[in-house]
Formats: structure tokens, sequence, C-alpha cells
């Protein structure tokens, strides 16, 4: 329904009844397949986040926090920079961008008595203030015209969505979200205490390993794709949550759903707020989730 | 079930943990004493593989580190210092949660971890809590729905920390007659770490009393709860004499 609503919104007003040459074109063509990537996007992002918080036994965690997103970013970028023109170099490169930043926060904050939360986000923090910085490095690189592309891209935009973005990001919306499903009741015992749910039975490493490798994945298929559509991970989680409660057996294949409606409706506003111009959907998207955010913090004493 | 042979842990170049040896017997509730910092989180830790120690431990007989994790949560159920989470979760939640090791690791609790759940909350005193949220809840009514959530489990060896810091009088008593109760009628056994030594000898078959990572003395209450053992390890002056009910040693300490 969200779908159809949205294909239907627009800066170019189309009539399904009297379809033009010219309105299918820009229906099959531009529309939708925006749409699905924006959907695919959601989903990833916010499965993504919901995972990680259960991890890390924080609702307001999410994948920009622990650098996962910055290295997907910077991934792409050099992909943009130095292969530009090759298609799969930048999911390809987006992906390892993620994971090695996940690795080398994980390695940061792994310490000889194990590993603190507080030590891991602080390390997230690390890592993302020095990839931003060679990301600036590297848009430097750039002539003006790219730059204008690429800075759009980086605040989270779904205007160069391609069918092929779209199966890439399809995926690996599908194979994370039903990886981490799978993991969902360990997650349920992680979520209250990592000690509590080794001694539960719950192979904690292993676990961590399996959120970390699918959520870089999901995270960076979502980057390569549209940048950096901020704030889905932390507010539709949250949303999910207050709706049906905290089963992860529940939260993580629901997040997916909520996800992929959330950006999509973004997506419309920012298609359609300042028409015939466009927004990128992260500002939208972090136009609401911000002041969220902060309303949820100071509410709720995390 | 469990027998523990020269166990030593050493965290750096001290040891934390020096040539511990012991057996807990089906049946048997074992209280473990000492003053801070002597080790005994450490041993319940060591006891279920948490962390990794020389020596051996036989678990039916078996080393403890050919069990998987699964395996090892089916047979022994901790509970440990309480724990918060900032998430909504409701108290028969974070109770089925114990079911995890006895289910399958995808799968969605069966109506027998419900009814194994909801029994254990009634032990626990906690009939209708079933929907209130953990984080709603006092520092005693969590303690005992971590309690109710080692029941669940079924484990037949309990390893407690301290599982009655938060608790008030009566449920104080209630938690360590619970424990034995289901020493004495289900064949499991228990190690209780408590700084109530008059609940350890109320209620223990047996007292480690440990001091600086070693046994200081190992027995029945009555031959370990002596005025030279106290002093000794707890450097406290203590009057003992018989509890006029039960007739167990009873521990006064002298300001």
């Amino acid at each position: 329904m969200t779908l159809v609503a949205a294909i239907l919104l627009g800066s170019e007003r189309i009539s399904i009844f009297e379809m033009t040459e010219q309105g299918r074109a820009i229906l099959f063509h531009i529309r939708l397949p925006r749409i699905l990537l924006g959907a695919c996007v959601g989903g990833s992002l916010a499965v993504a986040g919901a995972s990680l918080q259960a991890l890390l036994r924080n609702p307001l965690a999410e994948p920009y926090l622990l650098g996962v997103s910055n290295g997907a970013a910077l991934g792409t970028l050099v992909a943009f920079v130095f292969l530009d023109g090759y298609g799969f170099a930048r999911p390809l490169l987006a992906f390892a961008g993620a994971g090695i930043a996940t690795f080398a926060v994980y390695q940061m904050a792994k310490s000889r008595m194990g590993m603190n939360v507080e030590r891991l986000v602080l390390s997230g923090v690390i890592v993302t203030t020095f990839l931003s910085s060679i990301i600036v490095l590297l848009t430097s690189l750039l002539d003006a015209a790219r730059l204008r592309g690429y800075t759009f891209w980086l605040l989270g935009d779904l205007s160069q969505a391609t069918y092929d973005g779209f199966y890439m990001t399809l995926a690996a919306a599908t194979v994370g979200t039903i990886v981490l499903s799978s993991q969902a009741r360990a997650l349920n015992l992680m979520m209250v205490g990592e000690r509590d749910a080794f001694d539960f039975g719950v192979e904690v490493g292993r676990v961590r390993m399996i959120v970390f490798g699918m959520a870089s994945l999901l995270v960076g298929t979502a980057v390569a794709a549209s940048g950096s559509v901020g704030y889905v991970g932390l507010i539709v989680p949250h949303l999910v949550r207050l709706a049906i409660g905290s089963d992860n057996r529940l939260v993580v294949p629901m997040s997916a759903i909520a996800g992929a409606i959330f950006v999509v409706l973004a997506d419309t506003v920012a298609r359609t707020a300042i028409a015939p111009r466009e927004l990128p959907v992260g500002a939208i998207t972090a136009l609401i989730g911000a002041p969220l955010f902060i309303y949820l913090l100071r509410r709720a004493n995390y | 079930m469990l027998k523990i042979n020269d166990i030593t842990i050493r965290y750096g170049p001290c040891d934390v943990l020096r040539d511990i040896s012991f057996e807990l017997h089906e049946g048997e509730m074992i209280a473990l004493l000492g003053p801070n910092g002597a080790g005994k989180t450490t041993l319940i830790k060591a006891l279920n593989g948490t962390l990794p120690a020389s020596g051996e431990i036989l678990l039916n007989g078996t080393p403890l580190f050919s069990y998987s994790r699964r395996e090892i949560a089916k047979r022994i159920a901790v509970v440990a210092q309480e724990n918060e989470t900032k998430f909504p979760v409701t108290v028969l939640e974070f109770v089925l949660s114990g079911r995890f090791a006895s289910g399958s690791v995808f799968g969605w609790e069966s109506t027998e971890d419900l009814e194994l759940a909801n029994k254990a909350l009634e032990e626990c005193d906690l009939a209708n809590f079933g929907t209130r949220l953990m984080n709603e809840l006092s520092g005693g009514e969590r303690q005992r729905v971590v309690l109710a959530r080692a029941i669940a489990t079924d484990a037949k060896i309990l390893l407690l920390d301290e599982p009655t810091a938060n608790l008030d009088l009566a449920h104080q008593a209630m938690m360590f007659r619970l424990v034995r109760r289901r020493c004495r009628e289900a064949g499991s056994s228990a190690i209780v770490i408590t700084h109530d030594l008059n609940l350890a000898s109320e209620f223990a078959d047996k007292i480690l009393l440990l001091k600086q990572g070693t046994i200081f003395a190992a027995g029945p209450p009555a031959e370990v709860l002596t005025e030279a053992n106290i002093r000794e390890v707890f450097g406290v002056t203590t009057l003992l004499d018989r509890h006029p009910a039960s007739g167990s040693v009873r521990v006064t300490a002298v300001y």
C-alpha cells in the first residue's frame, strides 16, 4: 500500500488511467527502482540497528555510532574515485570497508578481560572520526560536479537508484534478515547480559561475529547504493519495540518491514516536499530522527 | 556431580585461586564463605567454565571443557549478581530465556518451557509478575526473577552468587529453603556464596571457608564455624552458641 501510494506521488503527476509513454518511463525506470531500493535500504539498516542494539545492550546504539557506516562510505568513495565504472566495485568495497571498520572497532574494544560495552562504543566513535577525516581528504580529489554528487550521496540519497542496485541490496537484505532472525533467541539473552547469556548456553563469541558480519553486509550494501541514510537503524527498532515488546524474534523481522516502509515514506517526502527539486532522503530521516533521539534520551534516562 | 581437583586461577602475577579441591555430591548444598576478595565469585565462574582454570573440573565424571556451552548450561545454572537491562523485557520473557539451552537455537518456547517457567515463578513467590517489566521491579524482586530463571532451566547444579544480597528477611529464608528443597527432592545440588554465616549454618550441608584464594577450612557447619576459624579468616571476634529452635551453630559478632 505504501509502495503504491509512493509510486503515484511525485513531482511529475502520473495517472494510472491515462498512462502516457513518458509516464510509463518515469514510473518503471525512475520511480519504481527508487522505491524498491528505498525499501531494501530501510529494511537493511533497521535490521542491522536492531541486532547491534541487542548485541551491545544499548537501545541507542546503531551502525553509525560503531563506524560501520563510515567504513562503508569510505569503501564506496575509494571505488568512486579510483575504480569509477566498475559496477560491482562500490558495494564490494563498501562491504569490505564496513567489515574492516567493524573488525578494527572490535579489536580496539577487546581487552584481556573480555569486551566491555563502553570501550566498544568509544572505539566506534574514534574509528568514525578517523574515517571521516580520510573521507574529507579523499573528497578533495574530486572535481566540483562529482563532489556535489558525492556530498548528496553521503547524506543518503536514493535518486541514483537502478535495478542493479536494487537486486544487490535485496539479496543482502534477505540473507541478513534471515541469518540475524535465526540468532534472535540468542540475542534475547545477550540483550540482558553477556555473562548471563554465556552462563545460559549462548556461544557469545560466535553470535557476536555473526551479528557483526551480517550488520557489515547489510550496512555495506545499503550505503553503497544510497549513502548514509541516518537514524533509520535507531528509530525503527525503537518504534517496533514500543509496539510489540523486546522479543528479538519479532523485533528483527518486523524491523525489516517497518524500516522499508519508513524509508519509502521519507523518500516520498524528499521527492515531493520542494518539487521539482529534491532533497536527499537522509536529510529527511535525520530531520525526524534527531529530535526524536533527543526526546527519547531525555525521557528514558539512557 | 562436580569434582574439582587442584584448580588454580591467576590474573597477572598473583594467584586468585590456589590449589582448590573439593567435591559436590548429589543432594548436597555447599555454602561458600569468606571475606571480600577471597575468590568466591572467581571460583563460581571457574565451575561453569566462564574462567579458564588450570587443574581439573569433572562434571559427572567428564572434564568440563569437553562439554559445549549449551551442554554445560543444561546441567549448571547460575544466579549471578543482578543485571539491569535497558530494554522493556517482561519477567516471563526473562525467565523463559533460561530455557535457551534446552530448546532449539532458533525456535520458540514449547508449552513445557512455559510450564516450567510459570512453576519457577510460583516457587519464587512471583506468581503474578509474568507481565511486569524487569526494569520496573525493585532490586529484591529482580533478584528473585533471576533465581526463577535459574530454576526454570531444570539444571541439576545451581551456583548462586550472593542470591540473598537484596532480599528481605522472609525472602532470604524462602530462597534458602527453596534451594535446599530442590537438593533434597530433585536430586540437585547447589553451591551458594553468602555473607550470612547463620543462614549458611542453618541450611548448608557443608561449608567451604575461603581465605586469600585457598580453602581454609571445609566440612559440616558445626566443624567449620568455630570461634578460631572465624577470627582467623574474617578478623572478627564472635560468640558462638546454639540456635534455640533448630540447634544449629549461631554466630554473633562482638563489636
